[in-house]
């Protein structure tokens, strides 16, 4: 009896202790409500009642995780595929916050910075499709995800949209169930030897070891693309991308194989870079872009023209420092882009003027790159197939109008 | 000296045991002369130490704002001072201290949870916990609730009724039969898949209960090791002094067992502690995490050596940590079992 009234008196005080720092907390927070439960804390049975209650009512803070506070988005994932207007975009104007998938461990395109901030390529997009729905740049919530995660986060309504690294495939597009959008990012896998070797293409790579990460499609392109030049090769399978850049540089292999990215970004980190060259040649094809759950076709239009418009961007010249210049421009597709005349906007279940809002967020298609990925960065990427199709890429958008 | 030495050595154990033990010597110093300059060298020069310092926010509290970092401080005060308290109680008295320690646990787990995630305006999301901080309140929070839950599975499976006893040991040789990873990979993609959203609790949540259901049944494989050590002699005498089944396992049996099995369950906890890097299948961030996540960042692209050898460190000083909670805990039962014995004399 006396040890169980004492355990009673333990689980109370220990209650009301962590009741009272909490308490504290949200009194020291200036926009607390004032009715923190402090006075009727110590050993009050309703203690612990008063914990749940206080956090269900106020659970609704805009910070919050899209996962436990979900109720908003609750009836996207009961009917997982919205066909009409009811769909994903009224569900995110309401939730206020855009659950975006991203990839937290790819340098320039995904990455956490020291002070807890997402950066990078793909991470710009959510931005920019953030600004572009809600007005705010800011309001996102970015998911990170691993590549088995990626489809489930999808197709369980976890993440709105998914801007992740991921290759347009067909199979991808059907029995996955995704959209995609216009490809942000042409990639492909490429080949870095040792500069004394003196090889120039895949055959002279005869006999060679070639490092390569396990498990990725970029293992099988290399077989398919060594046995089509008649090379035969050694590959050394390693884990992770750290490991096959070490192995790499300490020597293990002549040439090493990623996406042609990649091996810009790693040469950078290499004992001497110079030492080095990627060779001019593409083993596979690798359209990075956005993806949607398929079947919610205003969602679906809504990103695609996110990304449009930020190519039409630079097409214009249009960016984020002189957007103001441009809204009173004659060119009537400026106009129309900006939201200036017609109505396009309002189309697509936007404000007229979301490109604005896009643009002064984030920039045009050039500034998204240069930031993240061009010569100012440690990567000095090219913008290669990157660039418009006025300038010989395979950047294009569909007229704005 | 030397050479009398050698000779002595050689009488007794014969001239080809010298010469094994001299090619030992030069391979040993051969491989230390290999190994150890290259490691100090890069040590202090190679090393760019500013992938750890630039991110060490990141490293402690992940994307946990800084201005509420003094709850993650409270809470470990708490949850120190929990331990300590129990540690002591476990010393002073021997019956039934088992049970108040586990609430003394329990309570100040549950405590530092609701203070970090915090209450009204003053929550903090749960995606914005990672880095060591995210390490201690898996490991935690799982060791606080596995402790209860694997003694109640050892109970169960010992229970007359044949319902409790079959559950028991179902649930415990079905967690057993599976690796973590794949209980982690079901949290991560079977349950999004089969709950509906709203019911859908936060990764944070899965992660620790997947942690606590794969601890609680080793535990309680532990805990039955200690019940059948203790002797039959003294079920009798606790059912002599006209003790209920309830009382005798609380006041006699539990208190014996649990002592017995400290080393085992601690064990247990420190493996606990270093699975809790597994939990980066359901996109979380923790110590481990964030060493993997850090080296991403343009400026410290490649210093994955640094990083991941900081990451080690921690680990290693945590389970020094908890492997020297675990000989306190022994030695303390020691001496107030002796001292009990002394009083009584």
């Amino acid at each position: 009896m006396r040890i169980r009234r004492f355990t009673t008196a333990l689980t109370n005080g220990t209650l009301a202790l962590g009741l009272l720092a909490v308490a504290a907390c949200t009194a020291a927070n200036p926009d607390a409500p004032a009715d923190a439960p402090v006075a009727d804390a110590p050993g009050d049975p309703g203690a612990s009642t008063s914990i749940t209650t206080t956090g269900a009512t106020t659970s609704s803070v805009p910070a919050d995780t899209g996962v436990t506070t979900a109720g908003a988005s609750a009836d996207a994932s009961a009917a997982p595929a919205p066909a009409s207007s009811g769909g994903l975009l009224a569900t995110v104007r309401q939730r206020g916050r855009l659950n975006c998938g991203v990839q937290d461990k790819l340098p320039g395109f995904g990455y956490l910075d020291p002070s807890g901030e997402y950066k990078g390529f793909d991470v710009d997009f959510c931005r920019a499709i953030a600004a572009a729905v809600l007005g705010d740049a800011t309001a996102v919530d970015f998911k990170p995800l691993t590549a088995q995660q990626r489809f489930t986060a999808l197709q369980t309504g976890e993440v709105d949209v998914l801007v992740r690294n991921t290759t347009f495939t067909l199979a991808r597009d059907t029995q996955n169930g995704l959209d995609f959008s216009p490809t942000t990012f042409y990639d492909g896998q490429g080949m870095m030897v040792r500069a004394d070797l003196n090889v120039d293409s895949l055959a002279g790579l005869d006999g060679a070891n070639i490092c390569v990460g396990s498990g990725t499609t970029t293992e099988k392109n290399l077989g398919d693309a060594m046995r089509k030049a008649g090379a035969a090769f050694t590959p050394v399978v390693l884990e992770d991308t750290d490991q096959v850049f070490s192995a790499y540089d300490g020597g293990r292999c002549d040439a090493v194989t990623s996406d042609k990215s990649q091996l810009a970004s790693r040469q950078t980190t290499l004992a001497d870079p110079t030492a080095h060259v990627i060779l001019d040649l593409t083993l596979s094809k690798e359209p990075l872009g956005p993806a949607v759950l398929q079947g919610d076709a205003q969602w679906a239009d809504v990103v695609n023209w996110v990304v449009y418009g930020v190519i039409a961007a630079e097409e214009f010249g249009i960016t984020s420092r002189n957007v103001d210049t441009f809204l009173t421009s004659e060119d009537p597709e400026i106009r129309r882009l900006l939201g200036v005349e017609d109505a396009l906007g309002e189309g697509l279940g936007l404000t007229n003027d979301f490109m604005v809002g896009v643009i002064r967020a984030v920039g045009n298609y050039a500034e998204i790159y240069d930031r993240n990925l061009g010569p100012d960065t440690p990567f000095k990427l090219p913008r290669g197939a990157n660039r418009l199709w006025t300038e010989g890429g395979l950047l294009y958008s569909p007229p704005f109008r | 000296m030397m050479t009398a030495r050698a000779y002595a050595i050689v009488r007794r154990h014969g001239a080809w045991w010298l010469a094994a033990q001299a090619a030992l010597t030069i391979l040993a110093a051969l491989l230390v002369w290999w190994t150890v300059p290259p490691l100090l060298r890069w040590l202090w020069w190679t090393a760019d130490w500013s992938v750890v310092t630039a991110n060490l926010r990141l490293f402690i509290l992940f994307r946990y704002p800084t201005e509420a970092a003094w709850r993650p401080a409270l809470a470990l005060a708490m949850t120190v001072a929990a331990v300590g308290l129990a540690v002591r109680r476990a010393a002073a008295r021997q019956s039934a201290s088992g049970a108040r320690t586990l609430l003394w646990l329990l309570g100040a787990v549950l405590a530092s949870f609701v203070l970090l995630r915090g209450v009204g305006s003053s929550v903090v999301p749960m995606n914005l916990w990672g880095g060591l901080l995210l390490t201690l309140i898996l490991a935690a929070t799982a060791i606080g609730l596995s402790l209860p839950l694997g003694i109640v599975l050892a109970l169960g499976r010992r229970s007359a009724l044949p319902l409790v006893r079959w559950t028991s040991v179902a649930a415990i040789e079905c967690v057993r039969g599976l690796p973590l990873i794949t209980i982690l990979f079901m949290a991560s993609l079977v349950v999004p898949l089969a709950l509906p959203d709203a019911w859908r609790p936060d990764t944070v949540l899965r992660a620790i209960f997947g942690l606590t259901l794969f601890s609680a049944a080793y535990v309680a494989e532990d805990v039955r090791g200690g019940l059948n050590a203790v002797g039959a002699g003294q079920y009798d005498a606790a059912r002599a002094l006209g003790l209920g089944s309830v009382a005798m396992h609380r006041l006699v049996i539990l208190p014996q067992a649990l002592r017995a099995v400290v080393p085992a369950i601690v064990g247990q906890f420190i493996a606990l502690l270093k699975d809790t890097s597994l939990v980066l299948i359901l996109g979380l961030t923790e110590l481990f995490g964030v060493a993997r996540s850090v080296v991403n960042q343009p400026e410290h692209l490649g210093r994955f050596r640094e990083a991941l050898l900081f990451a080690a460190v921690v680990y290693f000083v945590l389970c020094g940590g908890l492997s020297r909670v675990s000989r306190s805990f022994e030695m303390r039962g020691r001496e107030s079992r002796r001292g009990r014995a002394v009083e009584r004399t």
